[in-house]
């Protein structure tokens, strides 16, 4: 049995402790507890369907081990949610149908809102480049792109601040 | 789940030197995680390299560029000096992997998986870039175009650590360009990779690197073809019979992705597009 050890970690802004064997994912691990937005795709890296932050940088939590994220910050889509006012990537989501099953959105998502924090006003290569991780079967791309678009313009407006 | 492993997290470089014997290291993992998941891999310990303090670091120091050995792809993104201190490196960096990919993968993992089709190696060779080795007794400096002995083998001693690597900024007179021929732009695998440099002085080349990834066992330089062009001035002729000259010296194979003659067909076209385009871009 490969040994097993509590990790804190704060996730979405929340302290939490959790226990892990030393050869569990972050992907598997959250999963376990309870946090069901990060969604298991291919588990190799293709697909972004596990994206999450760790401090602020996105990446595949099937190709991290629990373990790594001792002492860190983990976003997951819930973390960007907030109950009173919807992220702008979410309304704008909604509002121009980027999404159909949804199995890809959390993780564009993830991957969407930390390319805004570097590019606030990206073009479409830009786009392109941040989300070249994550696979969407259903919706062509062509929403997603809209979509992160419209928030990216609300953001820089000073909307959605929590 | 994962086969089973012990993990070690040493928190210093000293630790992890010493726990290295016998260990496998695991960087940003999209190499060694796949590979475990996929039963092709059976190491029993990995020792994580992510707890050594400033190991992402990128420093340039009297025009030599120095990257840790922990350095990923999006560090090379996000640092600005990089577009001219690395260009191919950079233009490599942009069709590699995805973003989440590029925040986890390491430019030392990429060079030490010695894949043929490993992105960053074509710039780094381009850029005559130097793998500089640590273990407990000692460091040592091997030139990259040294570094590889073989399909997936390498310099790399059991017990050392590539700490990082290093190169020369390329000068005013220098142009330094990458293309990754492939399905797509982002997240698929190399068909043919070429680097080239290409230094000018008025209207003769002194110095120029052709590097060329995906067409044979290693990435390699095609030295007949580089051999060619120094010293000359680089008229469309010339610049044509080296990039058929870099096709000679590539030994392409079929797979999935392309045919031997078509990555043949490719080398000699991008080989010569870029050389063009580097001889204007260096004047
Ligand atoms: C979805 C996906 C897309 C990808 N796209 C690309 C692509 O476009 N281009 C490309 O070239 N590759 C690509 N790769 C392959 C992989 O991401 C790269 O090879 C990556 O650079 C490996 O680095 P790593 O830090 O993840 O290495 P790891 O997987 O952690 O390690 C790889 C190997 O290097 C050794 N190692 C790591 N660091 C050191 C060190 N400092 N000293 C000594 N040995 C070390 C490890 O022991 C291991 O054997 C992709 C992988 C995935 C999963
Ligand atoms: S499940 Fe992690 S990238 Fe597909
Ligand atoms: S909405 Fe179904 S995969 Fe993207």
């Amino acid at each position: 049995m490969s040994l097993e050890k509590a990790i804190t970690v704060e996730i979405n802004g929340v302290a939490r402790e959790l226990s892990a064997p030393a050869n569990e994912t972050l992907l598997d691990c959250l999963r376990r507890h309870g946090q069901f937005e990060v969604k298991s795709g291919c588990e190799k890296g293709d697909c972004g369907a596990c994206a999450v932050q760790i401090d602020g940088e996105a990446v595949d939590s099937c190709l991290t081990l629990a373990w790594m994220v001792e002492g860190k910050k983990v976003t997951t889509l819930e973390g960007l949610n907030d109950a009173d006012s919807p992220h702008p990537l979410i309304a704008a989501f909604l509002e121009h149908g980027a999404v159909q099953c949804g199995y890809c959105t959390p993780g564009i998502m993830i991957a969407a809102e930390a390319m805004l924090r570097d590019i606030p006003d990206p073009t479409d290569d830009d786009i392109a480049l941040a989300l070249s991780g994550n696979l969407c079967r259903c919706t062509g791309y062509t929403k997603i792109f809209t979509a992160i678009k419209q928030a990216a313009e609300v953001l820089r407006a000073g909307g959605g601040d929590d | 789940m994962l086969r089973e492993f012990e993990l070690d997290m040493p928190g210093n470089l000293q630790e992890t030197l010493a726990r290295l014997p016998g260990g496998t290291l695991l960087a940003g993992g999209t190499n060694l995680l796949v590979d475990l998941r996929a039963r092709r891999e059976d190491a029993e310990r990995l020792i994580w390299l992510g707890n050594i303090d400033g190991f992402r670091d990128i420093k340039i120091e009297d025009g030599r560029v120095i990257i840790g050995g922990g350095t990923t792809i999006g560090d090379l993104l996000r640092n600005p000096a990089m577009a001219e201190a690395a260009p191919s490196l950079v233009a490599a960096a942009r069709v590699f992997g995805g973003q989440m990919v590029r925040n986890q993968a390491t430019v030392a993992g990429n060079v030490c998986s010695g894949s043929p089709a490993a992105d960053t190696v074509p710039p780094l060779l381009s850029l005559d870039a130097e793998v500089h080795l640590t273990c407990s007794t000692g460091s040592r400096t091997v030139p990259l175009n040294d570094f590889y002995t073989g399909f997936k083998t390498n310099q790399r001693k059991h017990d050392e650590l590539v700490t990082g690597l290093s190169w020369a900024a390329p000068g005013p007179h220098t142009a330094n360009l990458f293309y990754k021929l492939a399905r797509r732009k982002g997240d698929a695998i190399t068909v043919v990779g070429v680097a080239v440099t290409v230094t000018r002085d008025g209207d003769r080349c002194t110095e120029a690197r052709i590097a060329l990834g995906a067409v044979g066992p290693t990435v390699f330089r095609a030295k007949d073809a580089e051999a060619m062009l120094t010293g000359e001035p680089l008229a469309d002729d010339l610049i044509d019979s080296a990039a058929r000259k870099a096709m000679e010296e590539s030994s392409p194979i079929d797979d999935l992705r392309a045919s031997a003659d078509y990555r043949r067909h490719c080398i000699h076209v991008l080989t010569r597009r870029l050389l063009k385009q580097a001889w204007e871009d260096a004047a």
